[in-house]
């Protein structure tokens, strides 16, 4: 009897292993052993196949049943690898024709009644099988839209058991419902979120909220509570411009492992805001069994906000500081080590004392000057260095309130849509601008290239060191100031940064300096 | 078939033993041994092949499989039972170091009498 092999896909981070899984069945007394290194998931896959298979109406073959998950050294987990268990044995069992399976790829979870249920990384698993030069799939049907973003490959989803089986019997491919409703990614409406027509006043934070998008530049909104700095950040996102295919199909695949909600087919920037007692696995990625990507990840090419940063307990903010430098994060377990990308936009939100009303002047706020100066050194130092815009968010007036009745399209209402036109158009500058160079945004012009190629108008440099002499500002803040300049000429679409534009983001970066 | 639903739980186990027996002696077997018992407990059939190899079978009757399979309650302490009489059967019969392994048989009466033979599998 020739050896049963069917193949699978286990994921450890992005990167795909190709799993082979051989069943042999020989006398014996009754025994059923799955090899492998499998965790307790896959581990149960042994009494899932059994029921799934009993009660699709086939019999069990009670004999020494051996199930070799290989490569072997290799850890593995999960439930996906149930349907190539349960394709193997009816193989030997002489239940399916033998047929070449050596360029076929299975993946799924049974349910006990022989139902395919959906797993997870279904996206980056295709993507590797692709390279890997399988031709078809089978897979659960619930995973087919997701599985169908990946382009010439074979891809048959099920509802059941028995489906695939009938499939590979007959080669009858029934185009079940949800086949038929899978939806084109053109007519998917953008993740629902917060609009800036929707935001009454605040006219500074959105401009420097909109500058922030031009050049990815990491900020900090300081204000009390419920003057809207949640709502901004949550704008923010809408502000840049829509994912390209590459990048989408990349943010897709990191939430894809993750098994979070995000629409297969969005290209709004992902947005991610972990609560502020989140812990640092949870926000740079980790994990024992399978190393997951964290927050950091999840909000690759989008934006990352934390609200009320400095309650994080000492050390989680810290963690963000080396991605930050290096725009991915490698994780190292026992299993292994994966990196993910991690190229997010930070947006921190603070309370400007522990009570929240120290500002403007002050009334009401209870604590003692040496509780409000504490409250914001809870951000570190080198933490802070990596933003380049402090804004103060202020309470809105009555009369800015009362704009919002205003209709969108009236002359000073801009939805987020009018912003992102602009944005667009501000990246497109600075894009054709860094062409010869490394890097892609204007955050990122590293501080001797800011003293040479990159300089601002002679008037405005003047004005910078008159600045620097004083002790108004440090030399890398000097820099960061610069480089916010950057965005904001290429947002007035001006050759270099004016006088006034370098003005515009020295007051971005100092206005929000609390002393 | 009706007659069999009559047995108590030992009959069972004896009409199934008488069953193998023949089973083994329609194949030029012989049979050495039945039921013997011991400190440890009780070889159901002993029996030498014709290749002259000695065999002690486990015999396992079921009415029918509703339970799962016959074979499936022989767990790795039956299992270690079974290889500790073999060798209290060979050392009191004083037959020295013969070849010898051990087998075991499932019967089932339902729906109709079965046999499932299987070779030295402890």
């Amino acid at each position: 009897v020739p050896a049963i092999k069917l193949n699978s896909i286990a994921l450890l981070g992005l990167t795909g292993t190709a799993i082979e899984i051989e069943v042999d069945i020989s006398d014996g007394l009754p025994n059923y052993t799955l090899l492998g290194l499998p965790d307790s998931a896959l581990l149960e896959a042994r009494d899932r196949v059994r029921s799934a298979l009993q009660n699709s109406g086939f019999g069990w073959p009670n004999r020494k049943i051996t199930i070799s998950l290989s490569p072997a050294w290799l850890p593995k987990s999960g439930s996906n690898f149930d349907l190539p268990i349960a394709i193997g044995l009816l193989l030997s069992n002489a239940i399916l024709p033998n047929i070449d399976l050596s360029k076929d790829l299975f993946l799924g979870e049974l349910g006990l009644n022989g139902q395919l249920r959906p797993v997870r990384g279904v996206l980056p698993a295709l993507v590797f099988a692709k390279r890997a030069g399988f031709k078809r799939v089978y897979l659960p049907n619930e995973n087919l839209p997701e599985a169908k973003l990946v382009s010439d490959l074979n891809i048959y989803g099920f509802n059941s058991l028995n489906q695939v089986i009938e499939y590979l019997q007959t080669g009858n491919y029934f185009q079940t419902e949800s086949n038929l409703n899978y939806v084109d990614s053109e007519n998917i409406e953008p993740d629902s979120l917060i609009d800036f027509a929707d935001i009454s006043g605040q006219k500074n934070a959105k401009l420097a909220l909109q500058i922030a998008a031009v050049g990815g530049h990491h900020t900090l909104l300081i204000g009390p509570p419920g003057a809207g700095k949640t709502m901004l950040a949550q704008a923010l996102p809408g502000l840049l411009p829509e994912l390209e295919n590459e990048a989408a199909l990349e943010v897709t695949s990191l939430h894809s492992i993750s098994g979070s909600k995000r629409s297969i087919y969005s290209k709004t920037p992902p947005f991610v805001a972990p609560h502020h007692t989140t812990t640092a696995t949870a926000l740079v990625g980790g994990g024992s069994q399978t190393i997951k990507p964290g927050a950091i990840s999840l909000a690759h090419r989008g934006v990352l906000f934390i609200d009320e940063a400095p309650e994080c307990k000492s050390g989680i903010l810290d963690s963000l500081r080396q991605p930050l430098e290096t725009n991915s994060v490698t994780i190292t377990r026992a299993i292994g080590s994966v990196t993910y990308p991690a190229n997010f936009q930070l947006v921190l939100a603070a309370n400007p004392c522990p009570c929240g009303k120290f500002t403007g002047r002050g009334r009401g706020c209870a604590c003692s000057q040496l509780q409000i100066r504490r409250y914001l050194n809870r951000l570190s130092g080198p933490l802070l260095d990596r933003i380049d815009l402090k804004l103060l968010v202020e309470q809105p007036t009555r009369a800015e309130l009362s704009n919002i009745d205003k209709k969108i399209g009236e002359k000073d209402v801009q939805t987020s849509a009018d912003l992102r036109r602009q944005v667009k158009r501000a990246r497109a500058r600075s894009n054709a601008r860094f062409k010869e160079f490394p890097w892609q945004s204007n955050s990122q012009i590293p501080a001797r290239y800011l003293r040479g190629d990159f300089l601002a108008e002679q008037s405005a440099m003047t004005f910078l060191h008159t600045q620097l002499d004083k002790e108004r500002i440090s030399a890398r803040g000097f820099h960061k100031i610069l480089r916010t300049a950057w965005s904001i000429a290429d947002l007035q679409e001006s050759d270099r940064p004016t006088l006034e534009q370098v003005q515009l983001a020295f007051n971005l970066r100092t206005a929000g300096e609390i002393e | 078939v009706a007659g069999f639903t009559g047995f108590h739980n030992q009959d069972l186990g004896r009409f199934g033993e008488s069953k193998v027996a023949q089973y083994l002696i329609n194949r030029k077997y012989q049979i050495l041994d039945q039921n013997w018992r011991c400190q440890s407990g009780e070889i159901d059939l002993v029996a030498k092949s014709p290749a002259g190899t000695i065999v002690f079978v486990e015999v396992k009757t079921r009415r029918n499989s509703a339970f799962g399979h016959p074979l499936e309650s022989i767990d790795a302490i039956k299992q270690s039972r079974l290889t500790r009489l073999a060798r209290n059967w060979l050392r009191t019969k004083k037959l020295g170091a013969p070849t010898y392994r051990i087998d075991c048989a499932a019967v089932t009466l339902e729906p109709n009498l079965h046999i499932d033979y299987r070779i030295g599998v402890i």
